[in-house]
């Protein structure tokens, strides 16, 4: 990205986080008493699938999908509001869930989880509406610090409100009192209460306007800059993620199907779901045109199909991706990409239909 | 534009909410005209009043909400005034409405085949069984595979973009001259939303219905809209062509908004920032809405409100562009 700030190109030593074959599973089987009176067999809704990722330090990684692709179940992996079913989650080498977690040092995992924290989609739900701003950005500080002194709290409390372009006056307010960007930055504020170096965005701007929007994204990267802070930004929007990552997985049905950097991913996507996806992004700079129409849905995630998930709905598919799952492989042009076509040199030239 | 009368034509719309703390205005002397066969997009951010303009049209704004001053006519007829039931007979027949939710607009326990049959029996002369053809011919032709099946299925069986397309074949069923879609596909997937769009263009320039489009969605107005208004604290303050709005906006408020998209072809380090957000009903402030977040605002604009003035090939209510500077 050439006007953006040079990042650390990825090299080794600078892993923050990873991701290794890391699945979440939910069973959703009907009641024991069905189950046995009925027969009916148990129904596991596999989420996540096995994802494998690396997030490196200083970066924001983009991870974009459709409604129930599993974008969010990763995020809730790797704060801990879910366990992994399988695989493993490490943080600066410590490992934080799954296989060998409970070998891990204890307080490697508890530092791990100070300097990691959440941003929720909706303003509106993530805060409660009963306490005061500041007494919502100090909780973290109280719950993770213990006893510090109010005075020293209050002041801390201020320089986050300002930080992310509130007053410290408004500390005395009740979120009603804000609106959504504003709730957004009341939620940024607690976020960073605590100094975290992680912060993991789900969703983080999409239930704002676009004006509001920017303004989120702006402030979200003026604070990468200055804090020197690793985002992993999940998203349905293409472009949000276009604008704020260095670099880009695009799920489906609970696998990453291809990582790469953005410029690489959003001009030569190497996945036909990822071109598929491009296809279909409305564009200001399609005025007139019509952009060409994906056919088909996602699968039940209940009953994926086997092989490739994405094949009844792929252009290239063969006998080869109705029965083999593709991994992800490193491909030509950087990055890596799940898919026989791409590994096989199937993949057709892509018309760039943007003008 | 035009040479054709209009089909609808909104003159100085006035809707408002009387509260205990006195009367708010949200939707503020709005005035535009759609064409047979035309797509009007209206967009906004949040509270602008693009959706009460629509209810409005229609006759659905919820009380206290009422149109306080302004006509709408559609094709000659005055439509704002008309008792319940008059306007009963014109939902559905003359006036279409999509919804951004498929399963608010759908009634969870009948067929959607009933749906549509009752739609069509309520507005044409058909007998049951020449209304149910028309059912499966209407679902068929929003793409619903194996629609003869699926006619009897109830709408929890159907995905979100599937509703989305029984709710337009619904919207469609009567034949109506003008459809208002609220936010069409605002709850879809990116891949679904893409099949929504097409289908309504396709839907619109074979039938040549008229679309008043009501969207947040600068992309979804972009590739589907033939004039866009840009409304702002319940007023329009650009209306135009959509490529001219799109790329060469007048009015400031438009500039910031458009600046202010991210895209997925140019890479930019910030986004146009609009600092600030939209004034509350209760606390519009004097001259134009948006002067206290302008980049550009002087003296005139803080104590005189622009009308729609001419500006490059849009109209824009904006004291830059007044002919005449005082």
């Amino acid at each position: 990205m050439t006007a953006r700030s040079p990042k650390p190109a990825g090299g080794k030593g600078d892993d923050l986080l990873q991701l290794a074959d890391v699945a979440r599973y939910f069973d959703v089987s009907p009641p024991w008493l069905n189950r046995v009176l009925e027969r009916k067999p148990r129904v596991l809704l596999k989420a996540v699938d096995g994802v494998s990722l690396t997030i490196y330090r200083g970066e924001t990684l983009g991870l974009v999908g459709e409604s129930g692709c599993g974008k969010s179940t990763v995020a809730r992996l790797i704060v801990g509001l879910y366990a992994p079913t399988r695989g493993t989650i490490r943080y600066e080498g410590a490992v934080l869930a799954g296989e060998g977690a409970a070998a891990a040092d204890a307080g490697a995992q508890r530092r791990a989880r100070r300097s990691m924290q959440m941003i929720f989609q909706d303003p509106y739900a993530s805060l409660n509406p009963r306490w005061r701003v500041e007494d919502i950005v100090a909780e973290p500080i109280r719950v993770q610090e213990g006893d510090v002194a109010k005075a020293a709290v209050d002041a801390r409390v201020g320089a986050l409100l300002e930080q992310v372009g509130l007053a410290p006056a408004d500390g005395i307010k009740y979120p009603h009192q804000f609106s959504g960007g504003q709730r957004q930055r009341i939620s940024i504020a607690r976020a960073l209460a605590v100094n975290p170096e992680f912060l993991v965005c789900d969703e983080p701007t999409s239930a704002l306007d676009v004006s509001v929007q920017a303004q989120v994204l702006n402030l979200m990267r003026e604070l990468q800059q200055r804090l020197g802070l690793t985002y992993l930004f999940i998203s349905h929007n293409l472009a949000v993620v276009h604008h704020i990552a260095d670099r880009v997985g695009v799920m489906y049905l609970g696998r990453v199907v291809e990582l790469a950097p953005t410029r690489r991913l959003f001009t030569q996507p190497q996945h036909p779901y990822t071109r598929m996806l491009l296809d279909a992004v409305p564009d200001l700079s399609l005025t007139g045109k019509s952009r060409t129409a994906v056919a088909g849905e996602v699968p039940n995630p209940l009953d994926p199909p086997p092989g490739c998930a994405f094949h009844p709905r792929c252009p290239l598919a063969n006998d080869r991706c109705r029965s083999e799952v593709p991994q992800l492989r490193a491909v030509a042009v950087g990055g890596e990409a799940a898919c026989h076509a791409a590994e096989e040199g199937r993949l057709p030239e892509r018309v760039v239909a943007l003008a | 534009m035009s040479p054709k009368p209009p089909l609808l034509a909104v003159e100085n719309l006035r809707v408002e909410f009387p509260t205990r703390r006195g009367t708010l205005v949200a939707v503020h002397d709005v005035s535009f005209a759609i064409a047979p066969g035309e797509v009007l997009g209206v967009v906004g951010e949040s509270g602008a009043g693009k959706s009460l303009t629509g209810s409005a049209i229609i006759g659905l704004l919820d009380p206290p909400g009422r149109i306080a001053a302004g006509t709408v006519v559609l094709d000659g007829k005055r439509i704002d005034n008309l008792p319940y039931e008059a306007m009963r007979r014109i939902r559905g027949r003359e006036i279409g409405a999509i919804f951004q939710d498929p399963l608010t607009s759908l009634n969870p326990l009948y067929t959607v085949g009933r749906q549509i049959v009752e739609t069509i029996r309520t507005h044409l002369d058909m007998s049951e069984a020449e209304a149910r053809a028309r059912a499966v011919a209407l679902l068929e032709e929003v793409g619903i595979p194996a629609a003869a099946r699926r006619i009897d299925h109830y709408p929890h069986q159907f995905s979100g973009g599937m509703r989305q397309r029984v709710v337009i074949a619904l919207a469609l069923a009567a034949k109506p001259r003008l459809i208002i879609a609220d936010e069409p596909t605002t709850a879809l997937d990116v891949s679904i939303q893409a099949q929504i769009i097409q289908l309504l263009k396709r839907l619109c320039q074979d039938h040549g219905t008229a679309v008043l489009l009501v969207t947040h969605d600068m992309g979804v107005i972009a590739e589907t809209a033939d004039r866009v208004a840009v409304m702002y604290a319940g007023r329009i303050v650009e209306i135009g062509p959509v490529a001219d709005v799109i790329h060469r906006p007048q009015h400031p408020y438009t500039v910031g908004l458009m600046g202010s998209i991210p895209s997925i072809v140019d890479e930019r380090e910030r986004l146009t920032q609009i600092d600030g957000s939209m004034p509350r009903l209760t606390a519009v402030p004097p001259g134009c809405p948006f002067n206290p977040r302008c980049p550009r605002a002087f003296d005139r604009c803080r104590s005189e409100r622009p009308e729609l003035l001419p500006a490059g090939a849009t109209e824009a209510a904006c004291w830059l562009h007044a002919m005449v500077p005082a």
